[in-house]
């Protein structure tokens, strides 16, 4: 009954980590119950809420519906991983000042989508960043102080808008 | 982009002003701990076990081949836990895990605690049941019609009177006035017909609970709880022997309201309470959607008794909405009467509410279906005749406005419909019904504190409603509506003359302050609220306030994240405490430098002399100072609701509130008259909410209500199956895809508007601003609806096919078309 394991190794914010896993395991499991990195949460499991969103090589993914040996070797950031040798990201200072994050259950991935973003795009227009976060649900903020901190997040690294 | 219309200068230093809140940095790191974070040692998997049926009896359960699965701990039933309960005690209807009877799909049956949550699914495969199946009554209508007995199925419970219907779980019929005389003597009366589809809360994080259970010592391990005997004299569990049970209880659990599923857990599993404990990480969201006791945390707690260890449960998403306990659907019907002036004359309201399979919150949802439309407007009479029925469907319960959005969308488009007969702007036909501050509804609640009026001002100048209103072209349009919400309620859900909410407090010799909170913390910020509160009395900054919370062990009692109760009576109650101690570090600084204790300010992290401020020091030798000259510093503070101020009627206290905020929204809207595609552009949203202690909260919760209420306009409906369109009973669509909730691309833009009208009883000044700005969402809504296309949109939500059979009836008659200009009479 025991489901087959294997070794797996992931390279997790910036740390290469061999873990043994179920193999139907998915990487949000992994991350959460097999390395404690319970940072990344679970909303729905099946791919509609965003909650689970994690950076796998500059790109937001969804955990959830990733199988943990589809990340073998691939460079996966999550929310504790967002903050440099310096501090917090600067996303995460001003969705603090902002007040973008109320319950706080879908902030992890909103920072992910909102980080792989900003690496990509350092001056993005609100339209933009409605864009870029389309994929996470909030269902406290009504978006808007969210907004308001990736907006004052870009500032701040981005420099002006052009 | 949020705005400030209005800002009343205050004596504070921190309370007031845009401040972090002190959990804010967790939250962005990761570091946050919610339940299902929560690892323990050797802890089992739970699952559930759910009906398949909307409506069967039980013939029999046999786990035999479930417990003797290679993995498996614990099996339970509704035999191991047979006390009925439910948050309501007059209507206590519901099991932990049925006992004979399933009343909707998806009510529980048997639990079991596995090694994994996979074994545990397959343990859930090979339990037997035995269901004989009985009508299903889905339709609230048919419910209320139904005849026979309980026994055939013809009920969904027993009645509680012979030749009653027991599909009816309360009737409420209140009347204040001459309705009927007034209604007849009205120069203008609208009638119309109202339907709100169910919706639900759909936080994000899922319920979850863990229990773990310590035997005290031999002879004492095990055991399921429930089926002791009761000690005569009171509530304690007794084991079978006869002596009292040992042992402690530990539930964690994303709840809302701690301190109820405190005393259900002791009462259902037959567990002293003084052996109960709850823990309460922090919530991923409520919304109203955790806040009763639910099936896994008695699962939990008897898995665990059973097991001896620590078990987990996580809903899936798919039980996240059969647990429901979301917006009741509601059919209205309204007749509104004013005169030829605007001034409402007499309201008269019918209303079925379709309740689910349990009673849940009903009683009161019943009550506030009518009570707590008697404001913001002065109506001389008003009749309201509301019925809730229950039905093979999840369990219906308050959802973010509870009981009063459904009948305000109906009531305001109702006003719409009169403005409009009689000529008047909307906008001022509302000032016009204005009930004023310091008064009392036709039913009997007090008004004290009112901005409605600045709200419907700082709207109509924020809009440009003056250029918008039936002016703009064919196919956009402006609406408006107002409401009123309750700052908690005056009598708690159990009768009891203790506080409603109760902080403790104590300083210590690093100058540090530490806050034990019993309130629950659902993202609203309460816990920061304490802290501010803390920082402002007591002077020191905000990063030397610890905030202790979320453990029934060592906080007191705080009733719970509901009803939008927590900043009025939290926040007084850690005013009580904090001021209580500010005056022993004033009396012991004031003698120290021999001056009066008034003339001691604590602020900036100093002690300073009022009459020469360079004459200081540092608050936490202000502290020590106390603390020599008083003994240990600690104290506790509370509130308690005014009891002298409702209705003297049956059902008078129901509503009644310490104090009641006020709102208004504009809504603009676009709408695609081929498709019935309404785009929602922006909503304004001003709000009265005293004073808004931190502005960033007040906008954050006044964006949030106006983003739910917008969702349940447009998009939202929580809807079952019957038997023509798949399985009888089955949710329509148990998923965040299926479910539609707005992303950031369905949600409008929003603009806060704080009012400040400054509460003579609230902390500061302040009142509630969780649930009052969500109701005119969805009638500002419709309203704009009307003036885009003038077609009238009387049932929920304002999907693009109900909306483009609307402007196809219009078109095909011939008036399709932007409704007629109001008339000269708006001032």
């Amino acid at each position: 009954m025991d489901p087959s394991t294997e070794i797996v190794r992931l390279v997790v914010n910036g740390q290469s980590r061999e873990v043994g896993v179920p193999t139907h395991f998915t990487l949000l499991e992994a991350l959460r119950y097999v390395l404690g990195l319970t940072g990344t949460k679970q909303g729905c499991d099946k791919g509609d809420c965003g909650a689970c969103t994690v950076i796998v090589d500059g790109e937001p993914v969804l955990a959830c519906l990733t199988p943990v040996w589809e990340a073998e070797g691939r460079e996966v950031t999550t929310v504790e991983g967002l903050a440099g040798p310096e501090g917090i990201h600067a996303l995460q200072d001003c969705f603090d000042l902002h007040g973008a994050a109320q319950c706080g259950f879908c902030t992890p991935g909103i920072l992910c989508s909102a980080a792989a973003l900003l690496a990509g795009n350092p001056s993005p227009t609100r339209e933009e960043i409605r864009e870029a976060i389309a994929g996470n649900l909030c269902r406290c903020t009504g978006y808007a102080k969210i907004y308001d901190a990736v907006e004052a997040a870009a500032l701040r690294t981005g420099g002006p808008q052009g | 982009m949020t705005t400030s219309s209005r800002k009343v200068k205050s004596n504070q230093h921190l309370i007031g002003y845009p401040q972090r809140k002190i959990d804010g940095v967790e939250k962005a790191t990761g570091r946050a701990v919610y339940t299902d974070d929560l690892q323990l040692p050797g802890m089992l998997h739970g699952k559930i076990l759910r009906s398949p049926h909307p409506h069967a009896r039980i013939v029999g359960i046999d786990t035999s081949r479930a417990e003797a699965l290679p993995g498996v701990h614990a099996v339970v039933t509704g035999r191991d836990m047979p006390t009925p309960y439910g948050i309501i005690p007059w209507t206590q209807d519901e099991y932990p895990l049925a006992l004979d009877r399933v009343r909707y799909v998806g009510d529980g049956v048997a639990a079991v605690a596995a090694v994994d949550e996979d074994t545990a699914n397959r343990a859930l495969d090979l339990i037997h049941v035995e269901y004989e199946e009985l009508p299903a009554w889905l339709d609230p209508w048919k419910a209320l019609a139904a005849k026979g007995s309980y026994e055939e199925g013809h009920y969904i419970h027993s009645p509680k009177k012979d030749g009653w219907n027991g599909n009816v779980t309360k009737k409420v019929r209140l009347e204040f006035g001459e309705v009927d005389g007034l209604m007849d003597s009205s120069d203008v009366v609208v009638e119309g017909e109202y339907f709100f589809e169910g919706t639900t809360h759909a936080a994000i994080e899922p319920h979850c609970a863990i229990g773990s259970w310590e035997p005290d010592g031999v002879g004492h391990a095990g055991g399921t709880g429930g089926a002791g005997a009761r000690d005569p004299e009171g509530d304690v569990a007794l084991d079978p022997a006869g002596a009292p049970r040992g042992g402690k209880l530990t539930v964690w659990s994303s709840t809302q309201v701690p301190h109820y599923l405190h005393r259900e857990l002791s009462r259902v599993l037959g567990v002293d309470p003084a052996r109960v404990r709850v823990l309460q990480p922090l919530v991923g969201g409520g919304f109203g959607g955790k806040s009763e006791p639910f099936d896994l945390e008695f699962c939990v707690g008897a898995l665990a008794m059973k097991s001896g260890r620590p078990v987990k449960i996580l809903y899936t998403r798919e039980e996240v909405f059969y647990a429901h306990r979301g917006r009741h659907p509601f059919h209205m019907e309204y007749r509104t009467g004013c005169t030829a002036d605007g001034k409402l004359t007499s309201v008269d309201a019918k209303i079925l509410l379709d309740g689910g399979a349990y009673a849940s919150f009903g009683l009161v949802t019943t009550y506030y279906s009518g009570q707590l439309l008697c404001a913001p407007y002065e109506m001389p009479a008003y009749r309201f005749d509301s019925t809730r029925v229950y039905t093979n469907k999840p369990a219906c319960g308050p959802k973010r406005g509870h009981g009063s959005v459904q009948p305000r969308f109906a009531f305001e488009v109702q006003m719409d419909k009169l403005a409009e007969k009689v000529g008047m702007d909307p906008i001022d036909f509302r000032r016009a019904n204005f009930i004023g501050s310091d008064t009392r509804t036709v039913n009997e609640l007090r008004i004290t504190s009112n901005g409605f009026l600045e709200c419907l001002d700082a709207v109509e100048a924020a809009s440009g409603w003056r250029e918008k209103f039936r002016r703009m072209p064919f196919g956009r349009g402006i609406g408006v509506a107002g409401s009123t919400y309750i700052s908690g309620t005056n009598y708690p859900i159990y009768p009891n003359e203790m506080p409603q909410s109760a902080v403790q407090m104590q300083v210590d010799r690093s100058g540090r302050v530490a806050v034990f909170s019993g309130a629950s913390e659902i993202g609203q910020g309460c816990d920061s609220l304490v802290a501010y509160i803390a920082a402002e009395e007591l002077g020191v900054p905000l990063e030397y306030v610890r905030v202790m919370r979320g453990d029934t062990d060592f906080t007191p009692v705080d009733l719970g994240a509901y009803s939008s109760r927590v900043t009025f009576m939290l926040g007084n109650a850690a005013i009580d405490a904090a001021r209580k101690l500010r005056e022993k570090v004033q009396e012991a600084v004031a003698e120290a430098w021999e001056v009066k204790p008034g003339e001691v300010l604590l602020a900036g992290g100093r002690a300073h002399w009022a009459q020469d401020t360079q004459r200081q020091m540092h608050i936490r030798e202000a502290f020590n100072l106390a603390e020599a000259r008083f003994g240990t510093l600690g104290a506790t503070g509370w509130y308690n609701t005014p009891k002298d101020v409702h209705g003297e009627y049956r059902g008078g206290t129901i509503g009644a509130s310490p104090a009641y905020s006020f709102t208004a929204h504009v809504a603009e809207v676009e709408v695609d008259p081929e498709t019935g595609v309404v785009t929602v552009e922006k909503i304004w949203v001003a709000h009265d909410c005293g004073r808004a202690l931190n502005p960033v909260l007040v906008e954050g919760q006044m964006e949030g209500s106006a983003y739910m209420g917008c969702a349940e306009a447009i998009m939202e409906a929580h809807v079952f199956k019957d038997a023509d369109h798949g399985r009888e009973g089955l949710h329509g669509g148990p998923s965040l895809l299926a479910y539609k909730i707005p992303t950031s691309l369905d949600t409008p833009a929003l603009e806060s508007l704080i009012v400040e009208s400054i509460d003579p009883e609230g902390p500061y000044g302040a009142k509630e601003a969780g649930e009052g700005p969500l109701h005119p969402s969805i009638p500002a809504v419709a309203n704009a609806i009307y003036d885009a296309v003038g077609v009238r949109m009387d049932r929920l939500p304002f999907t693009p096919p109900r909306v483009w059979r609307s402007i196809e009836a219009a078109r095909g008659a011939g008036v399709l078309g932007k409704p007629g200009f109001a008339m000269e009479a708006g001032g």
